[in-house]
């Protein structure tokens, strides 16, 4: 059976949204998948809105651009009236509870909340903050391994960084432990 | 770096990678969004230390395209690349070097005009490169690229082009393809050729006069209308040819297809998710793609037209390609227009529905 999971990551400009998608779809690709990586590019800079659409699939991906998606994961109030309509009846939606006072409302999808800025303030990581969320996404579905994530970021990541993959694990498994079904 | 390694890049990272693998001997740009980045990983890239070749940010658009004119006259392997508004900027040098019959690499990554307009992506820009551009009866060879994969491969294959028919050729891509990252297999390093197969493979070029040659003169001018009129009746008989021989397309679920949409670049991907979305319906729509918009596939649009019911161009503008289209359908077929503009993309849904209520 073919997979394809279609995603949305929207937040701030600065929460590392579009690195996020960077590695998944590295991930994907390092597991053999096709991927595609379409970030809305502006004149974004921090505090504005930044978004990305991140397709991993087993078959060829027809179009980067589209009108719903399977997986939105939300990081700030304006993504989440932006996204939330957007999702597949079915789909999954994620939210951080920290940028997000209105929480969503739609009953025919799965929500999640994720309070990653909270446990990225706790860790004393807050770089790390899009790595925890990560880390929930994969909790749910597991669209590439852990051990693909970690590949990506030793391939992505200078060589003066690598110091801080440990720490980035420890992120996306803290991710994995906090996300909770509404 | 193995040849054969699979990468995740934006289109326009494998824009640079790729002429850097090709041969390429020189880049003359100017930045400007969203199409920046192949500046940039020129830079980051530094191939002047490995294959020699120059990169060069030149003052303006206008140098850019006048550097790359000096460049190919003496038959190296030259290019720019920019987008829309900087494309305008160039038309006047892209004539020439059409006039002069040089060729040249081009690459416009489109965002939405008319002016500065916006810096999302836009497909605005097909009369421009199709319809001559500049002044005077000319053509570029103009190729369309639907992919990062595509956009690596392409960047030989323009250079191909362009050396085979002395021809400018062009990639019209866009700013999603330029901004999006997808898997890509970079196209194997070939050397920069040397002096001895320039003057070789390009007897016209100003390479220095060895052993008492005739002196090669390379220019648009000719004041004579007579020498003109042949000139131009020769530049003719090239494109008669071009088009004869160069024509690229891909077709997709057409075989049963009742309707079909004809779509280049970015449409074309999300025409194949609408394509999706409408079989699942039950509409039989399909695809055919044009990778060369010039040439542009009018046999292959003609027998279309015999086989479907009705043909939706979808293009990220107002409407250009379809005149072509309605040229070669010659009224057999209903032919319609949808597009989004100024930086506005269509999404697949919003095709699906405008399938719905076109035919």
């Amino acid at each position: 059976m073919t997979m394809t999971e279609e995603i949305i990551i929207a937040g701030f400009g600065g929460q590392g949204v579009l690195s996020m998608g960077k590695i998944l779809a590295y991930a994907g690709l390092m597991e053999g998948k096709e991927v595609t990586w379409m970030p809305a590019y502006g004149p974004e800079q921090r505090g504005g809105t930044a978004n990305v659409t991140v397709i991993v699939s087993d078959s060829p991906v027809s179009s980067p651009i589209l009108s719903s998606y399977d997986t939105a994961i939300v990081l700030n109030q304006p993504s989440l009236e932006k996204f939330e309509p957007k999702v597949k009846p079915g789909g999954t939606l994620i939210y951080d509870g920290y940028g997000i006072p209105e929480p969503p409302t739609r009953k025919d999808i799965d929500v999640y909340r994720i309070d990653a800025m909270d446990a990225a303030a706790e860790m004393n990581l807050i770089k790390t903050f899009n790595m925890i969320v990560l880390g929930g996404l994969l909790k749910i579905h597991p669209v590439v391994g852990i051990e693909s994530v970690l590949a990506a970021l030793r391939k992505t990541l200078p060589e003066r960084h690598h110091h801080l993959i440990p720490k980035n694990e420890e992120a996306i498994r803290k991710g994995m432990e906090i996300i909770k079904k509404l | 770096m193995a040849d054969q390694e699979i990468t995740l890049m934006k289109g326009n990272e494998a824009i640079a990678h790729a002429a850097i693998r090709c041969g390429c001997d020189g880049y003359f740009g100017y930045p400007i969004t969203p199409q920046s980045e192949v500046l940039e990983t020129l830079a980051e890239q530094k191939p002047w230390e490995t294959t020699g070749m120059v990169v060069l940010q030149a003052e303006s658009e206008v140098s850019s395209i006048n550097m790359v004119y000096g460049g190919a006259c003496t038959g190296k392997k030259v290019m720019t690349s920019s987008s829309s508004p900087g494309v305008s900027l160039m038309q006047e040098g892209i004539s020439y070097m059409a006039g002069a019959e040089l060729p040249a690499l081009i690459v416009n990554v489109m965002r939405g005009g008319p002016g500065l307009g916006t810096i999302q992506p836009s497909q605005s820009d097909y009369f421009q490169a199709c319809k001559g551009g500049g002044h005077g009866d000319y053509h570029l060879i103009v190729l369309a690229p639907a992919s990062v994969q595509e956009m690596a491969d392409f960047v030989d294959l323009a250079f191909t082009l362009a050396f085979r028919y002395r021809n400018p050729a062009m990639i019209l891509a866009d700013g999603a393809i330029g901004q999006m990252m997808e898997k890509v297999v970079l196209p194997p390093f070939k050397p920069r050729r040397t002096e001895e197969e320039i003057i070789k493979e390009c007897p016209w070029a100003t390479t220095g006069r060895i052993g008492g040659r005739k002196p090669n003169i390379i220019t648009s001018l000719e004041l004579r209308s007579e020498e003109m009129e042949v000139i131009n009746l020769r530049i003719q008989a090239k494109y008669r040819e071009i088009e004869a021989k160069e024509v690229r397309y891909e077709e997709f679920m057409l075989d049963d297809a009742e309707y079909a949409i004809v779509a280049f670049g970015s449409a074309a991907r999300i025409a194949k998710k609408s394509i999706e979305i409408a079989r699942s319906q039950g509409i039989k729509v399909g695809l055919l793609r044009p990778i060369t918009l010039w040439p542009f596939p009018t046999k292959e649009v003609k027998s279309l037209a015999s086989r479907v019911k009705g043909i939706l161009s979808l293009e990220i503008n107002a409407g250009q390609m379809v005149e072509d289209i309605r040229l070669a359908v010659e009224g057999a077929v209903p032919v319609l227009h949808f597009g989004r503009l100024g930086g506005i993309i269509p999404d697949p849904d919003e095709v699906v529905e405008v399938l719905k209520s076109s035919f």
